[in-house]
């Protein structure tokens, strides 16, 4: 549902500023974005300050640096450090990254940090992702086969296990979906880029056997047509993938079908 | 309180298997006005500052009364589409939504229809 403002239970103050640490030159300062279901307090934004000479590059660095060394309980997800679990999306300088390959010196200023937009909050930077995964979950993410099962395994030509790439590589992060405003305005109903990306993962594999039935769930007003081609999907994905383009390519396919 | 698991609320009533239709609809109407737009847009704007007499003159003619008749009618077509799109976005609520969506359908037969009897009362009394 469209919401331009916040509702007064989530509007942001100003909250603390912790205390720099002692005998630092080279500091950064970060605004974190905390709330705390538990204490039925409005949101804050909590100021910090990380030594840069001691800090690991990434934004992630500097966030486990405050977790341990300022205040432990900020809270966060966070998981493999390299760009590949996804976990620790949220939302720095105003666009959607993953803080564990994201460099501080890639922000001019103070680096402000909120959770992912958009999504009900848990605490602090950690979004629920519950509604998100189903999502993923509803284009059925796996292998469909008709054709009994082959003694070793279901054969792919080169050429057309290269259509996947672009999109085998997508880590579910959420940054293009929670990104996107028509995802945003109407999320409950439209999948959103990632789900729509990983849709088109299984319609354009040559393995699969379901691709009508693939293309039958997914013609739909609000499930797929809610892209309006926006591109903020394309434009934020932290793994430099083309939500966009896939989707683009869905509905070419519909279109090819229905011609 | 709803028990419902997060999987079937994302189901909900499954898929409408529409939509292909008004995507490619939208995109044929689109090129269709880039088509007609400047042929409607050059002839009317040279009518447009030599008042009643003017137009009458212009629109006196077949060819551009049928450019007119087809820049009007895909006009309200492409129009209606978009409208349509904008109400889906942004109206919450099942009863508005249907309600403006029905306006919004006789609204664009009614701008069509209107444009048509405008352009074919010039003709046919020039």
């Amino acid at each position: 549902m469209v919401q331009l403002t916040l509702p007064r239970n989530s509007t942001i103050r100003t909250g603390k500023t912790w205390p720099k640490p002692e005998g630092a030159t080279n500091l950064r300062t970060f605004r974190i974005y905390r709330w705390n279901p538990d204490d039925g307090e409005n949101p804050r934004v909590d100021t910090y300050f990380v030594d840069l000479d001691r800090c690991g590059p990434m934004v992630l660095d500097a966030l486990i640096m405050i977790k341990n060394e300022v205040d432990p309980t900020l809270t966060f997800r966070r998981s493999c450090r390299e760009g590949i679990c996804g976990s620790c999306a949220m939302n720095i300088d105003g666009a959607n990254r993953l803080a564990c390959i994201f460099g501080m010196d890639e922000v001019k200023g103070e680096v402000r940090i909120y959770p992912l937009p958009h999504m009900p909050v848990v605490k602090d930077l950690v979004p629920d992702l519950t509604h998100f995964y189903a999502q993923h979950a509803s284009i059925k993410p796996w292998l469909e086969t008709r054709t009994n099962t082959p003694l070793k395994e279901w054969r792919q030509s080169e050429g057309d296990r290269e259509k996947l790439d672009g999109l085998y590589e997508c880590v579910m992060c959420a940054c293009c979906s929670t990104a996107c405003p028509s995802y945003w305005w109407n999320g409950d109903r439209y999948l959103g880029p990632a789900a729509l990306l990983h849709a088109y993962r299984w319609i354009i594999d040559s393995r699969d056997e379901a691709t009508g039935e693939r293309l039958d769930d997914l013609h739909d007003p609000f499930k797929l047509y809610r892209c309006h081609t926006i591109m903020n999907c394309t434009k934020t994905c932290p793994k430099g993938l083309n939500p966009a383009k896939a989707i683009a390519e869905i509905k070419k396919l519909m279109v090819e079908r229905a011609l | 309180m709803s028990y419902k698991t997060d999987y079937a609320r994302v189901q909900g009533l499954g898929s409408a298997h529409e939509g292909v239709g008004h995507w490619w609809s939208q995109r044929i109407s689109s090129v269709a006005l880039i088509l007609l737009t400047p042929f409607f847009v050059i002839p009317f704007g040279r009518a447009l500052g030599g008042g009643h007499e003017a137009l009458v003159t212009t629109y006196g003619t077949w060819g551009n009364a049928f450019v007119a008749v087809a820049f009007i009618l895909v006009t309200a077509w492409h129009l209606a589409q978009g409208l349509q799109v904008v109400i889906e976005d942004y109206v919450p609520g099942q009863t508005m939504r249907t309600a403006l969506l029905l306006a919004n359908t006789l609204f664009g037969w009614a701008l069509a229809a209107a444009g048509v009897l405008a352009v074919a009362t010039i003709l046919f009394s020039a």
